[in-house]
């Protein structure tokens, strides 16, 4: 589902490579966190997963797609296979929580039709069920990232990428967002999450590839933080 | 759906900085009008040229003196000289005739003229009208011949004022669309930047690069053709106050301008225009938004 080969970023103007020499192999249907210190290279990962940033050396395969070599002009068709989630919600604030999530269908070619059926239901599934109307600013940190997984779900996409996505909230909402994330993996989707928050990843008890200076020094099956 | 989308997306973007939308209407009407005046001068003076070398004379004057022997034999000279294609003899009174008649505005000259005082003259049409100067030579020196005069140059003196003009409203043209380049890069930059975390979540979820680009290009491309349309206004006021109001005199002289090749002008500025507008704007875009 997701393999890195050898893989070597270095950032143009950066002294030591992001990330030197990862090989790693994701199954479809795995959850997976990824952790490490600060500036170990985890952001980096989820950049060349979404073809944002090209790597140095090595190959990245998604779907069982070279994402290395793809073309510039087959990446948007690719990335409808992914769904993300990001620390800073990245919603649109002059759009309610309906809108935000229809938004995504429509401008990937989804009718308006699509969308009145479509996002009522994976709002409910996330919890937000009759706070539809709301916008962005009158919605909780919490309820804005479930708009935000809502988004990234709406359109069932192969892999959910998550970076840091309870980093801006409080531990009870975060376990709330991480149950929403296990709901999501459990129907299959294949989840990779990055986080720096020790009791989410001790509670769910999954795989954990912890990285270090860009280099990974642990891959444990039901792993704890550390 | 999405084109409902996306031209909804352009009114708005319009809408959201009309100050810079009318200024780029504007530089674009002013350029296009510009651009379509040298069009039509560029068409005019091709229909000019047509009409008046087809039947362009080289005059040959004869001497007062000239005797009958004399005039025999250039006519039958001229009438055999391959460069020439027709010979027609004008005499003292053709002549005169003429004359009153160009000048039956001014009674006054004509009755200062005398009817025997004009010359005559033999008016030769050329095969082709660029041979003249091995006409001149051959009969500059015959005896009986006063003077050769070619009156493609007296047109050609027209024609290059004519496109003196033409240049500089080329030149103006392209100057004030260098102004419309740089507004519409600008206004795209800030359509861009306005709408930049729309754009972002655009990429992610994996909408196609034309349909990111389709609004923001749209909008220029508006803008280009509403100048088009007002540059196109500013052409027919020209024609209607100037050149059929109060420059009338001066058109007169010219072969008179159309109102079919005014229209044709609309195609054209609304197709540069548009173009222009588009292909900046798409420049624009792969630079800004890198998408
Ligand atoms: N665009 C960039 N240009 C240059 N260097 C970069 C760029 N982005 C990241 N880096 C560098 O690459 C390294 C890894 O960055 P990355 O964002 O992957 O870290 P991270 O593990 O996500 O850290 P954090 O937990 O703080 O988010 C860091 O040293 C960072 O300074
Ligand atoms: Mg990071």
């Amino acid at each position: 589902m997701i393999q890195l080969e050898h893989v070597t970023k270095t950032y143009p103007k950066a002294s030591r490579p992001s990330l030197d020499d990862v090989s790693v192999s994701i199954e479809k249907g795995e959850f997976v966190f990824f952790i490490g210190p600060s500036g170990s290279g985890k952001s980096t990962i989820i950049k060349l997963l979404l073809h944002e940033i090209t790597p140095n050396k090595g190959r990245v395969y998604v779907n069982n797609k070279d994402v290395t070599s793809m073309r510039s002009w087959k990446i948007p068709t690719f990335r409808r296979t992914i769904g993300c989630v990001f620390q800073d919600f990245r919603l649109l604030p002059n759009r309610t929580a309906y809108e935000n999530v229809a938004f995504a269908l429509e401008v990937i070619g989804k009718t308006k039709a699509v969308a009145r059926r479509v996002v009522p239901e994976v709002l409910e599934l996330v919890g937000l069920g009759g706070k539809e109307h709301r916008y962005p600013h009158e919605l909780s940190g919490g309820e804005q990232q479930r708009v935000a997984v809502a988004r990234a779900f709406v359109n069932r996409p192969l892999i959910l990428l998550a970076d840091e996505p309870t980093g801006n909230l409080d531990p009870d909402t975060s376990i709330e967002i991480m149950r929403l994330l296990d709901r999501i993996n459990r129907t299959g989707t294949t989840v990779v999450m990055v986080t720096h928050d020790s009791n989410i990843v001790n509670q769910m008890r999954r795989r954990v590839i912890e990285i270090e200076s860009g280099r990974i020094v642990r891959d444990q099956a039901r792993g704890v933080y550390g | 759906m999405r084109l409902k989308y996306v031209l909804s997306e352009v009114m708005v973007g319009l809408w959201r900085n009309v100050t810079m939308t009318i200024a780029m209407i504007i530089t674009m009407a002013v350029s296009l009008t510009m651009l379509g005046a040298s069009g039509l001068m560029y068409l005019q003076v091709d229909a000019m040229k047509d009409a008046y070398y087809k039947d362009i004379e080289v005059s040959i004057f004869l001497d007062a003196s000239v005797t009958d022997q004399q005039r025999a034999e250039l006519q039958t000279e001229l009438e055999s000289d391959p460069l020439v294609r027709k010979v027609k003899h004008e005499t003292k009174e053709e002549a005169y005739e003429r004359f009153k008649e160009l000048f039956a505005d001014s009674p006054d000259l004509v009755n200062a003229v005398q009817a025997d005082k004009l010359p005559e003259s033999f008016r030769i049409n050329l095969v082709d009208p660029e041979q003249y100067q091995q006409i001149f030579d051959k009969y500059k020196d015959r005896e009986g011949i006063d003077d050769i005069i070619d009156q493609r140059r007296l047109l050609e003196q027209i024609f290059n004022i004519l496109g003196a003009i033409q240049n500089m409203a080329l030149v103006s043209a392209s100057v004030m669309a260098i102004a419309a380049l740089l507004l519409v890069a600008n206004t795209i930059q800030v359509a861009a930047y306005s709408k930049r975390r729309e754009v972002a979540v655009m990429k992610l979820v994996g909408a196609s690069n034309w349909f990111i680009q389709a609004p923001f290009v749209l909008e220029a491309v508006v803008a280009g053709l509403l100048g088009a349309i007002i540059g196109f206004g500013a052409l027919v006021l020209g024609k209607i106050f100037l050149l059929d109001g109060s420059l009338r005199d001066l058109t007169d002289l010219l072969t008179p301008i159309r109102w079919g090749t005014v229209l044709l002008m609309l195609p054209f500025m609304a197709t540069v225009g548009g173009l222009v507008s588009a292909i900046t704007a798409w420049v624009t875009l792969r630079f800004y938004l890198r998408v």
